[in-house]
């Protein structure tokens, strides 16, 4: 090696030689994003070697990696260097009760139907002694403990049952699989884990804990989901009430394993704030969602109710490879004011005798742009492959928009899919039959829209269903008349 | 969307050859068609030669096909068929005025007119250029967009063969007007790149069917663009027919612009190529209008066919139909992409589409993109797509019946097609088609 070539060596490999000098206690990473970011949340998790090393590597791929510009929606350009990437939970002075609260927030309650215990926890209102929201998340936590079933956060997994976790993390959505999911992967603050034993059957909605335990995960939130052989899991994401968040930028990751005969059911509700009437503020929802049915006879169902964010950019997707194996993807994406959504789904069918079902309800009012994006796609050996897909849109006012994409792509003879869609708006008829009766317009609206998108609600949780229909009303108030 | 990766090498001989266009043509560089000419080409050069990384070419690598079985060196613009060649390949029992082109040239001596003058004026696309300048100025390269697709843009900065077909206000040509488009690929291989323009008058109508064929057995690459101009309330069938070699290459655009109360139909059969790309863009500039479209493809071997079909609805109160069906064979690739736009100012739209495909080898595939895009809310729209195999009852009903398993599957294949061809409203080339299809049918499949 020549001398020349031994500088440049030294050189190229001297990155730590300043050392890293964050201090570790401090609750928050400076803005920006580098290797050192990267470590240094790491660190701050007490990550072990492999993780951070998973996650160099996903940042790496990430610097390589441009920002999609495909998607149906715009937005000015997001700078990457001026986010901070971590920071700990905030402890924010508490209002002591609810009259504190603002009172329009209370309002929305009042209308969501949630109970006043509930509001409190939302706003962040100290718990008293009644509902100590600690035992009882602990006596839940037993009950799933004895069955063997694992749900905790994220990072809590990575200590007590790092094995699983290597053994599943980035195998649905690896590492460099699209920009968000490389960021995320990246930078991932906390999320959840589940793990369901061999033959287990939740016996719960993981939802009702998770609505007592909801965690700040952050703006970059991961969760795992493991279905060991022949068992069944419900779990639902958010909640209906309306979530005000500081952050900007949301990347969220979920990936979902279901092994033989498991079943997983996917429940979203996405309500964050939407930005104000001129499209000001307002959450990006950048999400990566996908399940593979990887054992044979194994089913994946999504659900989800996008009412919030600016912008949505969101295809919870599944990979149907075991054999008779079932995806399933029920949305409704409501738009209003200026928002935009680019959702839809993915089913990629692989093993034999496959099946998928696509019911994507679209409303879109105001100036707001809504659009489905999906694909199935049937690979060559995927004998007897069989797909139903319909997307509806319903317009409301004629400055807004509904966009179709749906990408068909048959490799294989066997394959009977079918694909349809429409667009139209709220009869007038059907607005005269209802205030002829005494119903007014807003509600008549509200009622034709819950009908339109029945379909989809019936496939939530009982108690989501009925708050979902609330919500739905809600989004759309003012957009008539 | 559209980032298209630059070629280098197939893009420096189309500028090469632009450059040999200029100075062969010299004394008509002052004319306006050439200054369009010259923005084409700076367009082509901006844009390339798409690769499947460009959304609209995303199943369909013509970069790479080009580059394998062509070299763009020079235009093969003189090609000799002989009068007997060609006569074989009109459409039977069809009364029609028929333009016969050689590697897109239009040849006088071959083609017959047969409409009066008044109805029907027909002149080469160069002649055009220099004696009926005003005219072609006004409409060339008005409609189709050289700035967003390589491929238009290249045959418009090559525009210098093909048509001008003219009919005045208030005329019913009765006859068809044939174009048919001969590829000399006897002796070595060809490409060229015929240019249409058609104008309809006010209240006029008429019918234009284009065919392409191919002579020899070398390669051919044909990259033709027609514009049609439908005025108010006239009316227009267009047909496409393609029954080529497999060794023939093939991009063509047809863009129309239909105006107030006007009706247009537009019937694309695909029956044997290489590899074949079909735009078909409709803008609907008018209230009232109705746009018809209709596609069968029927694919085999290694066939490549891709249509994309955009219509735009820009005012209100018009109504689109489309329907494509395909039956896919062997090794073949069907894509199909119906783009349907309805524009905020194009409330009270009525738009329809359908896309069925067959698939009849593990080996064949189908990519199909049926795109809604709406921005008014007083519309009715609706798509659909359907992919499957014959229908396992229908069949067991037949064979219950005594009918051969073999022939039953030829009459509900037959069946599925004919959904399309009945639409057809001229009776010999619905007749011609029908032979070929049930003829094909039973030979392949």
């Amino acid at each position: 090696m020549s001398k020349d070539n031994q500088i440049l060596e030294e050189f190229t490999s001297k990155e730590y030689e300043h050392g890293w000098n964050i201090d570790i206690e401090a609750d928050q990473a400076p803005k920006g994003l580098n290797e050192d970011i990267v470590r240094f949340i790491s660190a701050k998790k007490e990550e072990p070697e492999w993780l951070l090393e998973w996650r160099l590597k996903a940042y790496r791929a990430w610097t390589k990696m441009k920002e999609p510009k495909w998607a149906n929606v715009g937005f000015p350009e997001i700078n990457y260097q001026d986010i901070i990437y971590y920071s700990a939970p905030k402890q924010k002075a508490k209002p002591k009760s609810l009259n504190e609260v603002d009172p329009e927030l209370l309002e929305t309650f009042k209308k969501l139907g949630i109970s006043l215990e509930e509001q409190k926890r939302l706003t962040g209102v100290a718990v008293d002694a009644v509902l100590d929201s600690v035992s009882v998340a602990t006596t839940f936590k037993d009950k799933l403990a004895e069955l063997g079933i694992i749900f905790c956060s994220f990072s809590e997994a990575v200590r007590e049952h790092p094995e699983l976790v290597k053994k599943h993390l980035g195998s649905v959505v690896p590492i460099s699989d699209n920009y968000f999911a490389a960021l995320n992967s990246a930078v991932f603050s906390d999320g959840s884990f589940c793990y369901i034993p061999k033959g287990v059957r939740c016996p719960m909605e993981l939802s009702t804990y998770f609505r007592i335990n909801a965690a700040n995960t952050g703006q970059f939130e991961r969760t795992l989901i493991v279905a060991e052989e022949g068992s069944y899991v419900s779990y639902l994401e958010g909640c209906t009430a309306p979530q005000r968040d500081e952050n900007q930028l949301h990347a969220a990751v979920v990936e979902i394993y279901a092994k033989k005969d498991a079943e997983v059911k996917y429940s979203t509700v996405q309500n964050w704030y939407p930005g104000d009437k001129d499209g000001k503020g307002g959450i990006y929802n950048f999400v990566t969602k996908r399940g593979i049915c990887a054992g044979d006879n194994s089913k994946i169902s999504w659900t989800q109710v996008e009412t919030g964010s600016s912008i949505t950019w969101k295809y919870p997707s599944c990979i149907l490879k075991g054999d008779n194996s079932i995806g399933e993807f029920y949305s409704v994406a409501v738009t209003n004011n200026m928002q935009q959504a680019d959702t839809g789904t993915k089913m990629i069918h692989i093993g034999k005798n496959t099946k998928s079902r696509i019911v994507s309800k679209g409303v879109s009012a105001g100036h707001s742009q809504n659009s489905y994006r999906g694909q199935v796609k049937v690979m060559k050996r995927a004998e007897g492959a069989r797909n139903f897909s319909q997307c509806d849109s319903l317009l409301m006012g004629d400055k807004c928009g509904a966009h179709t994409f749906p990408y068909i792509d048959i490799e294989n003879k066997s394959a009977q899919i079918e694909h349809e869609a429409t667009t139209s708006k709220i009869g007038e008829d059907q607005i005269f039959y209802c205030t002829q009766r005494g119903i007014d317009e807003e509600k008549a609206v509200a009622l034709i829209v819950n009908g339109y998108c029945k379909e989809v609600l019936n496939q939530l949780p009982m108690e989501f269903a009925v708050e979902a229909q609330k919500l739905l009303a809600l989004t759309l108030e003012g957009s008539v008349g | 969307m559209s980032e298209s990766t630059k070629d280098i090498s197939l893009e420096k001989e189309f500028v090469d050859n632009f450059k040999a266009l200029e100075s062969r043509i010299n004394g008509a560089s002052a004319l306006p068609v050439h200054q369009i000419r010259k923005e084409a080409i700076s367009a082509f050069q901006k844009l390339g030669v798409p690769t499947t990384k460009n959304e609209e070419y995303k199943f369909t690598d013509l970069n790479k096909s080009l580059r394998k079985n062509f070299d763009f060196t020079s235009p093969s613009l003189s090609g000799k068929v002989n009068k007997e060649t060609i006569n074989k390949y009109f459409l039977p029992e069809i009364e029609a005025n028929k333009l016969v082109f050689i590697n897109g040239v239009y040849s006088a001596e071959y083609s017959s007119i047969m409409s009066p003058e008044d109805q029907l004026s027909v002149k080469d696309f160069g002649t055009a250029s220099k004696e009926n300048e005003e005219q072609l100025q006004s409409y060339f390269a008005k409609y189709a967009d050289y700035q967003s697709d390589a491929f238009i843009a290249l045959n418009t900065a090559f525009a210098e063969h093909g048509s001008f077909i003219h009919i005045p206000e208030n005329k019913v040509v009765d006859k068809p007007i044939a174009l048919y488009f001969f590829n000399d690929a006897q002796t070595e291989k060809c490409y060229n790149q015929p240019r249409n323009l058609f104008v309809v008058g006010k209240n006029s109508q008429a019918k234009f069917i284009e065919v392409f064929n191919t002579i020899g057995d070398f390669s051919s690459f044909t990259n033709i663009v027609s514009e049609i101009v439908v005025n108010e309330n006239a009316h227009v069938d267009y047909y496409k027919i393609q029954n080529n070699k497999d060794t023939a290459f093939h991009v063509g655009t047809t863009q129309v612009w239909q105006a107030r109360s006007s009706h247009f139909s537009a019937y694309t059969f695909t029956l044997d190529g290489a590899m074949i790309r079909n735009n078909l863009n409709i803008a609907s500039d008018g209230e009232g209008c109705e746009t018809h479209m209709y596609g069968l493809y029927l694919l085999h071997g290694k066939t490549h066919v891709d249509n994309h079909t955009v219509v735009d609805h820009i005012k209100p109160n018009s109504f689109s139909n489309e329907l494509y069906k395909g039956i896919m064979e062997d090794q073949s690739h069907g894509v199909f992409n119906g783009k349907v736009y309805v524009r905020q100012a194009a409330q009270k739209t009525n738009a329809f589409q359908s896309n069925k495909n067959i698939l009849l080898s593990d080996t064949a595939t189908i990519n199909s993109k049926p795109q809604l895009e709406i921005w008014a809310d007083d519309v009715k729209c609706s798509h659909g797509c359907t992919t499957g195999q014959l229908d396992e009852e229908a069949m067991f009903y037949l064979q219950s019946r005594g009918i051969s398993k073999e022939r039953a599957r030829v009459l509900l294949l037959y069946a599925f097609a004919t959904d399309v061809l009945e639409n057809i409203k001229l009776e010999p080339l619905k007749n011609h088609l029908e032979n070929i299809i049930s003829e094909r049918l039973h030979k392949d499949f």
